[in-house]
């Protein structure tokens, strides 16, 4: 078995509802999706146990009802799992991951000034990469907002 | 006296000392960094959300934009997400072409960079030099993509322009003259006192703190982090062309120079290499104009560290997501860590160590005569002997300094 299949057996082995839900699209790239609830116990597994110790960064999508976070995880050599969840936009509330990675504030503060996100944990600071004085509740990477119309 | 006191003083978000907008707030107790708050997104243009508005080809050209000195970087980084969503096996000659062009950029963006790093620590005469040196592999890039920066060289599905035996010669000539010019520099950077005496010791970053804090590029390969994407996950032609990943333990700003003219060494070897092995055969694959649905990871070693892009397809000819994580914005909490406890006269040279990003000129230049409203375009060459010859008519004369700057060459 390639590196690439032992995670997949290793995550579905102690995750049962991953088994079958894990796709390797190349060498060296693992796609893995869970819902928000069982989100926090794969991270830290993939972390902490698989190694996974680089975060590259948080890739935000806007997929009509949802908005969808995919947390680019890293492993020498050259390894990269990409971890996705989503939650409803109504209540787009996240957990923070700074503390395994102090590298996640300023990807996760690009979350809420783009897509909306509510992120629980992070720090007061400053906000990015927006300006002061963006409008409140506008955010430029969701899907139904459009350049034209903030045009004056 | 006030002992208690801390002074908060703001470098930014325009600074004499910094070479692009970004804010920093400084709480000192005398000369001593007590805490560092950094506010970025002054650059912020929009260009993720830009893309999903253009078709995947227009955004080859946008995405190139979104830095002037490692333009090739970003625009190879999102052609190979597409080619992975798409399918597209791209011919092994575009590959080898694309790993040419891209040493070239690490050349002269790591010239740019000690350069600038001259320049901060008040060692001018470096910057003279290496920007000078710097001009021959710019002239080399114009060569062969027509443009000193922003290459235009990549498409989807290979590249744009080919290259013949004659620009072969000349890249082999230019890397030797490098080469030597080099290790002169290496030599400087090892040996010249006021370097080491002025680099080592600041801009502190342990190799734990390296990992803990997910430094990239120089940065982390300073501190001992053997991090880069061409040896780990090897992309266009890397996984056939030896080369060494350097790396280096003294985990300072002199440790970071030390990594990035050994890094030149490597370069040219790899250009050498990719030369002598360049695979015959077409230059791009046909790009269908709508990409199947699908989602791809890239990552590329930029001459800062890893670029990373993801693009997501949704079967029409515009993507419906384009992410773009660029090499300085992995390095920020290393920089926030490095200033803590060290003196604000190490501010710049800090901040300059991880080389954030900075734009480049054009190549034609456009001059106004204000007296009678005539415009003229001037090429490369002509502005070239335009700026001997007013120094010339000044009474400096180069041709000297050229022609013993040659002996000089030869008898090394």
């Amino acid at each position: 078995m390639t590196t690439e299949e032992n995670i997949i057996s290793e995550l579905s082995a102690k995750f049962n509802y991953l088994s079958g839900k894990i796709t390797i699209q190349r060498p060296r790239r693992i796609y893995l999706e869970v819902g928000l609830e069982n989100f926090l116990e794969v991270f830290d597994y993939i972390v902490k146990k698989l190694g996974f110790s680089h975060l590259c960064t948080i890739t935000g999508l806007d997929e009509a009802q949802n908005l969808g976070f995919i947390y680019h995880l890293a492993k020498a050599p050259g390894l990269l799992i990409n971890l996705k969840t989503s939650v409803l936009k109504e209540n787009p509330v996240l957990k923070s991951v700074m503390e395994y990675f102090p590298s996640a504030e300023i990807y996760e503060r690009e979350l809420v000034d783009l897509f909306g996100a509510k992120v629980e944990g992070l720090p007061q600071g400053h906000r990015y990469p927006l300006t002061d004085d963006w409008p409140k509740e506008q955010f430029p990477l969701r899907k139904d907002w459009k350049l034209a119309e903030h045009k004056k | 006296m006030h002992d208690s006191h801390d002074f908060k003083i703001p470098v930014g978000p325009q600074h004499p000392a910094l070479k692009e907008p970004e804010s920093f707030s400084l709480a000192l107790k005398g000369e001593k960094i007590m805490g560092v708050d950094i506010r970025l997104g002054y650059n912020h243009r929009g260009i993720e959300k830009a893309c999903e508005e253009r078709s995947y080809i227009q955004d080859v050209y946008l995405i190139e934009r979104i830095c002037g000195i490692c333009s090739h970087a970003h625009s190879t980084c999102f052609v190979q997400a597409v080619e992975e969503i798409a399918g597209l096996a791209v011919p092994r000659r575009a590959l080898y072409i694309r790993t040419l062009v891209a040493e070239l950029e690490r050349i002269h963006s790591h010239l740019l960079w000690l350069g600038v790093a001259g320049h901060e620590i008040g060692f001018d005469t470096l910057l003279m030099y290496a920007w000078r040196d710097r001009e021959i592999v710019m002239d080399i890039l114009a060569l062969l993509t027509g443009n000193r920066v922003n290459y235009g060289i990549n498409t989807i599905g290979g590249v744009r322009r080919d290259i013949d035996a004659d620009e072969i010669q000349q890249i082999l000539k230019a890397m030797d003259t490098l080469e030597e010019r080099t290790k002169y520099y290496i030599e400087v950077v090892t040996e010249e006192t006021t370097i080491i005496e002025r680099l080592a010791g600041v801009g502190v970053l342990s190799h734990d703190d390296a990992l803990r804090l997910d430094a990239v590029g120089p940065t982390a390969r300073a501190s001992e982090v053997k991090r880069d994407v061409r040896s780990d996950d090897p992309y266009a032609a890397y996984g056939e062309i030896p080369f060494n990943v350097i790396t280096d333990n003294h985990n300072d700003v002199y440790g970071r120079t030390v990594v990035r003219v050994k890094e030149l060494m490597e370069a040219y070897q790899i250009i050498r290499f990719a030369l002598k092995n360049l695979p015959e055969g077409p230059i791009e694959v046909k790009a269908p104009r709508k990409i199947p649905a699908g989602e791809a990871v890239s990552r590329y070693e930029a001459p800062r560290g890893e670029n990373v892009h993801y693009v997501k397809a949704n079967g029409t000819e515009n993507p419906e997501r384009v992410k773009v994580r660029a090499p300085t914005l992995a390095n920020v909490q290393a920089v926030k860590h490095m200033l803590k406890d060290r003196f604000l006269a190490d501010m710049s040279i800090v901040v300059a160590a991880i080389d954030p990003c900075f734009s480049c000129t054009d190549r034609l230049i456009s001059i106004k005569n204000l007296d009678n409203a005539d415009t003229k375009i001037i090429n490369w060459e002509e502005i070239h002997s335009y700026g001997i010859k007013w120094y010339a008519e000044r009474g400096v004369d180069f041709s000297d300094l050229n022609k013993r700057f040659a002996e000089r060459m030869g008898n090394r």
